[in-house]
């Protein structure tokens, strides 16, 4: 038996409503159709009344979920597409987010977004979302790797007493499988060695492990060894794991799917030199997508963000810095 | 209402003392409206109050003690000084803290009140106030249209004073009136003379009632003026006067007093002695939060999660 990166996401909700009367799901198309992924695939008929479909309002799906939250339930809102979340910010940041913090009532809403860029989606299908929910207080950015953590992670998610943004990558639905579902994991919060390696340290996150796992692994026939850390979380930030690794090799390059300006791999890159420049051999380097929307045509997406090619590109220039 | 007015009074005179941080914002001229939502609520209901709610507030149990404390900052408050002025409230006993952007608390009282159906607890009914301006938020939109669906028990109540802030009705909205609006969304549509506090306990009264029994969402609009600027900085000075000197620019807390003489409910020297024991109670309890501390910032944890073993250490120089 083999199991995705989405049927870890289905089988994580349909564990929290068995688990939970206080979980609901409420989202657009998420009741019988399943959902547009089907992420919710058979979960409304398992689970009569607790999966709702929603009108195509996001700012509003999510001030209910605050509401709801208020009350004592766990709501897990699906957002169609993590572009479309920018509809219903403004109950994200400054509804959700600050809550706990003006009033002392927690507000354990899960928000999943499914982003990230896959080949034809274009500039409103395919944004990574996790750097501008990660900028404001009182918001917990997951971003999984891996089928094992889309599943931890996910039921984590739903029993953290704050709002978490759970950044879902598209291109890892189908693509990603394990043999079965975890029953233990690391904590949120704390990163992962995804490959050891003493040459040169490389940081990513979401979709981006797999493509530096790949260079790691080409980069290893010409015998360097690269380590690979999958954050896990963008926030909180695991800055001791990413610290004790530059520690190790010297030499930092962090990859982002996201845009440039600011962001995930700016912020591990600030910390690392503010924290740890003596303990860096060359100076840390960086790799987003370009500054522009996310193409539609599978040529200029390839080249719009950062793929094994690139990355290795830019691991051999910093290798012989 | 009296006492909304009184309290609303004392901060508008703290405000031109220089003694309150920040922007004050009073109901004056909305007392009788927004008494109404509050006397037509009960325990276990949930109240989203707006900016000019203090008499709804009032009604609705909030103690004179919070929002004197909020608007003075006493760490001692609902909101501990991390909040002021309008945005106070207590959650877990219904009253809800409004955010300051307009329309979005509409879609927070349909998720309260959809958790009451999921827990099953029946007869319970949400408010949610705002002014004119706020009809025009897409939120608002959303939140009354999920409201529809849901068929939820919501009290919308929209204050039309006329003006948003500066702007007027008609830089607002085109339709012919805000009540017609509820018809497109599956609502029931009401409007009252937001002067006549008998109009409005029935009005507000019938719409809770409605709600309650499961009739879905109501949208009462409210015709008055506010009697003041937007906030104590604003001199309104753009209220067109021919409005002011209109049925609708009627001082609701007069008209009231009349109403109680008329019908002999009360006498001059009852409404007298209702004044002196209002103003009584707001002086004791500015002065009893005027000797508590300010904040400390050395005691605030700074974090803004719940998950406190979660919250991120200080990246930056100290």
């Amino acid at each position: 038996m083999s199991i995705t990166y989405l049927d870890a996401i289905r089988e994580a909700q349909a564990k929290a409503l068995a688990d939970d009367p206080r979980v609901f799901i409420y989202g657009q198309d998420v009741g019988a159709f399943g959902g547009a992924f089907k992420a919710t695939k058979n979960l409304a008929q398992q689970f009569p009344g607790r999966v709702i479909d929603a009108p195509i309002s996001e700012d509003a799906m999510l001030g209910l979920a605050v509401g709801a939250a208020i009350e004592g339930m766990r709501p897990i809102i699906e957002i169609q597409f993590a572009d479309f979340s920018t509809v219903g910010f403004n109950q994200i940041v400054n509804q959700a987010a600050t809550l706990h913090w003006r009033t002392r009532v927690p507000c354990p809403i899960t928000v999943r977004l499914p982003g990230g860029g896959t080949s034809g989606s274009g500039p409103f299908h395919s944004q990574s979302m996790e750097a501008l929910y990660a900028h404001y207080p009182g918001l917990i950015v997951m971003t999984p790797a891996t089928v094992e953590d889309a599943y931890s992670m996910l039921l984590e998610a739903v029993a953290l007493d704050d709002p978490v943004i759970f950044c879902e990558h598209k291109y890892l639905y189908y693509h990603l499988k394990a043999e079965k579902l975890p029953t233990e994991a690391m904590p949120v919060g704390k990163a992962r060695i995804a490959r050891p390696g003493r040459d040169m340290t490389i940081v990513a996150y979401s979709a981006m492990v797999h493509e530096a796992l790949e260079v790691a692994e080409e980069l290893a026939s010409e015998r360097f060894e690269i380590e690979v850390v999958d954050l896990r979380s963008v926030k909180p930030l695991d800055t001791d794991t990413v610290m004790a690794s530059v520690a190790r090799t010297g030499r930092l390059l962090c990859v982002g799917e996201a845009f440039p300006w600011g962001g995930v791999t700016a912020e591990v890159i600030a910390r690392v030199a503010s924290e740890g420049f003596g303990l860096l051999d060359a100076p840390p380097q960086r790799l987003n997508a370009k500054d522009t929307p996310v193409p539609y045509h599978p040529n200029l997406w390839a080249a719009h963000r950062p793929t094994a090619h690139s990355i290795a590109a830019a691991a051999r220039r910093l290798l012989h810095l | 209402m009296l006492l909304a007015r009184i309290l609303d009074e004392k901060f508008a005179s703290l405000y031109r003392m220089g003694k309150i941080h920040g922007g004050v914002f009073i109901g004056r001229g909305q007392e009788a409206l927004s008494v109404a939502i509050g006397l037509a609520l009960r325990k276990g209901d949930v109240f989203a109050p707006l900016i000019r709610d203090t008499a709804g507030r009032l009604a609705f149990g909030e103690p004179v003690l919070d929002a004197v404390r909020t608007y003075l900052g006493s760490p001692l408050g609902p909101m501990r000084a991390r909040d002021g002025n309008v945005h106070r409230g207590r959650p877990k006993d219904g009253l809800y803290v409004m955010i300051s952007h307009l329309g979005a608390m509409i879609a927070v009282v349909n998720g309260a009140l959809l958790a009451h159906r999921f827990k099953g607890i029946g007869g319970t009914v949400g408010v949610a106030c705002i002014g004119d301006g706020a009809t025009s938020t897409g939120a608002f939109h959303e939140a009354l249209n999920q409201a529809a669906i849901e068929k939820l028990p919501l009290v919308l109540v929209v204050a039309n004073n006329y003006y948003a802030y500066s702007t007027p009705n008609e830089r607002q909205f085109a339709c012919r009136s805000l009540t017609d609006r509820a018809i497109g969304y599956g609502a029931q549509g009401h409007s009252v003379d937001g002067t006549d506090l008998g109009a409005c306990l029935k009005v507000i009264g019938e719409a809770v009632n409605l709600a309650r029994g499961g009739a879905g969402p109501q949208l009462v609009v409210g015709r008055l003026l506010r009697l003041c600027g937007h906030g104590e900085h604003d001199d309104a000075g753009y209220v067109d006067p021919k409005l002011k000197a209109s049925p609708v620019g009627r001082d609701c807390l007069k008209v009231a007093e009349e109403q109680l003489l008329g019908q002999s409910w009360a006498n001059a020297e009852t409404l007298a002695t209702w004044r002196s024991e209002a103003a009584q109670k707001v002086e004791e309890t500015v002065a009893k939060v005027q000797r508590e501390p300010g904040p400390d910032p050395y005691k605030e944890d700074w974090c803004a999660l719940a998950s406190k073993h979660l919250a991120e250490g200080h990246h930056e120089a100290a």
